[in-house]
């Protein structure tokens, strides 16, 4: 009985094997960049693979070096999490906006403050504010947490609050689920992550009275929130099986994939 | 029972001369048939030798391999920063728009990190060695051992993550500050973490003295614990300074773990409640993202990393040494 399991098993596998190299491979699309991007680059690149069988490859190395890579010709579309800047545009590279990421600034559920302008949120993160009864909530310390510095959310975080290289951390984490969770451990702490993650553990305060919600962000009234840009080059013309791609993570058809992965499309 | 017969002395010794004579020459016969086959052996044997000492090479290679891509792109960034300034520069502020590579925070954190390590689990591990090797009972000893054995395979992501949960909120709430991941967090899950090297290491070590010794001891009339602390123990001195060892160089070592509950923040460790950032986590939480100089100046972190553990090596090595002597 249990050779027969264990048969019927390795068949199984053996099957779903036969199953992932059926479609037929024509050619293949290599993406380079942001790792803020991986869940929604990853979703598209699935979905794109099972539809057209063009292989897809991401390699998550961080914005900055995305770009780079695009410049070089060492992949064919660039993943940015920030707007191109103008050094970059004059090199030869064009940006276009996939999609509109909301940076979602968190405390813990106990924490009474539910909304915060801007302008607090980085007097808070540049140590002006350091008690919670400041602005209306307990008092108690403010435990600030951000993450490591390199990462695309902080990078976008800095950038909109205008606070780069003056914040002081409490805590320096390494990925958005250690954020979300050391939030969810203490009172005092406030946090920023992905809107896409933010998890019932942790409140998402409003900001300027704003919630970080889809239309909030799409429309732009949600002023915390930064863009997805794919990177290509302006003046080359992309593969074939790079350009399908493009237009098929473009088109309307994509959005509902994207939406999936928690970002807002942008087209 | 038959009769013996007797026979002429001489005709027996022909027929044993000439029995010998052909024994001789079978046996020539045989050295010179076998002779092609020794040939052979002698040299598989000179090849098996070789492919072990191919093998033994592999290890001595990977070191030498490290050592040298360790210096050669660890020393660009330092003779760019300045060797002063990137020791015992006291901010580290690697992205900012006018960086700053001063290590001397992460130096001191290792230190003090696995000092602390140390001064916790080494009297822990060494009493629990003592306990597990002289007086337990067989039964409490199996189950201690074997739950001392599946201390050393947990994952350090393991002790990190319960760190992060159970021990960071306990410490902020048992000593009322605003967060506690901290250097003591840091110390404590580092303590657990050496505690399976030293005690292992360490009942080997208890166990190896032999029986005589004690024995003798006993019969002069000590009590056991005396025996052991007074007689066991110091015949085990090398054995357990060696136990230190691999706990320094595990403690001094780690790196996930203590990223999860130090708070990384390259402040000074001035008290022991402060977010600060090791040499290795220094290394590691920057390294995905960096680039240029950034990246040079990690690469040099981690050969003063490197030269650290080869410091400590080398002086607890004299010390076994003087001992031995």
């Amino acid at each position: 009985m249990k050779k027969m399991i264990t048969m019927l098993m390795i068949g199984a596998l053996a099957l779903s094997m036969l199953t992932g190299c059926s479609s037929e491979t024509t050619g293949s699309v290599s993406t380079d960049g942001s790792t803020s991007m991986e869940k929604v680059i990853g979703a598209l690149g699935e979905a794109f693979q099972n539809d057209t069988g063009i292989s897809f490859t991401y390699n998550p190395t961080g914005s900055g070096p995305g770009i780079k890579a695009v410049q070089e010709g060492r992949c064919d579309i660039g993943l940015s999490s920030r707007d191109l800047k103008a050094e970059e545009k004059e090199a030869g590279l064009s940006g276009t906006i996939l999609a509109y990421d909301g940076i979602a600034i968190i405390v813990n559920p106990e924490n009474p403050v539910s909304d915060l302008s801007l302008e607090t949120i980085a007097k808070i993160y540049t140590g002006e504010i350091t008690n919670w009864s400041e602005v209306g909530g307990n008092d108690a310390e403010i435990v600030l947490i951000g993450r490591e510095a390199g990462s695309g959310t902080r990078d976008g975080f800095e950038s909109i609050t205008d606070t780069e290289d003056a914040c002081k951390y409490r805590q320096e984490l390494t990925s958005t689920g250690d954020v979300i969770t050391t939030v969810s451990q203490n009172p005092g702490a406030i946090g920023y992550a992905s809107v896409a993650s933010v998890k019932d553990t942790v409140k998402a305060v409003t900001v300027d009275g704003v919630a970080p919600t889809e239309n909030n962000i799409k429309n732009g009234s949600y002023v915390v929130q930064r863009p997805f840009v794919l990177v290509t080059k302006a003046d080359t013309a992309l593969s074939d099986a790079a350009f399908k791609f493009f237009t098929y993570i473009t088109s309307a058809d994509a959005n509902d994939i994207i939406s999936a992965a928690g970002v807002v499309p942008a087209n | 029972m038959k009769k013996r017969e007797y026979r002429p002395y001489e005709e027996n010794a022909k027929e044993i001369q000439d029995k010998l004579l052909e024994a001789r020459i079978e046996a020539v016969n045989l050295v010179c048939q076998k002779a092609p086959k020794r040939e052979w052996k002698k040299y598989t044997e000179r090849m098996i030798h070789i492919f072990f000492l191919l093998l033994g090479l592999i290890t001595v290679g990977c070191v030498l391999l490290i050592t040298v891509y360790l210096v050669i792109s660890g020393i660009p960034a330092i003779s760019k920063i300045g060797l002063v300034d990137f020791l015992f520069g006291e901010e580290w502020a690697s992205t900012a728009s006018e960086p700053k590579y001063g290590i001397l925070p992460f130096i001191l954190t290792s230190i003090y990190g696995t000092a602390g390590a140390i001064a916790i689990g080494v009297p822990v591990g060494f009493m629990t060695a003592v306990y597990l090797s002289k007086l337990a009972s067989p039964k409490i000893k199996s189950v201690m051992q074997s739950a001392v054995s599946l201390l050393a395979g947990i994952p350090s992501v393991v002790y990190g993550l319960v760190g992060m949960l159970v021990l960071i909120p306990g410490i902020r709430i048992l000593f009322g500050v605003p967060d506690g991941a901290s250097l003591l967090a840091a110390i404590i899950v580092l303590a657990i973490m050496i505690l399976p090297s030293i005690i292992k290491m360490s009942i080997t070590a208890l166990d190896a003295v032999p029986k005589e010794y004690e024995d003798a001891s006993l019969a002069l009339g000590a009590t056991p614990i005396e025996t052991y602390f007074k007689v066991s123990v110091p015949a085990a001195k090398s054995g357990i300074a060696a136990s230190v060892v691999l706990g320094v160089g595990r403690a001094i070592g780690e790196a996930m773990a203590v990223m999860m509950v130090a708070g990384n923040v390259p402040n000074m460790p001035d008290s022991l409640f402060q977010s600060v950032r090791f040499l290795t986590t220094a290394v590691s939480s920057e390294m995905s993202y960096s680039s240029g100089l950034q990246r040079q100046a990690l690469f040099s972190i981690a050969l003063v990393l490197f030269l650290f553990i080869m410091l400590i090596n080398a002086t607890l090595n004299f010390f076994l040494k003087r001992e031995k002597e």
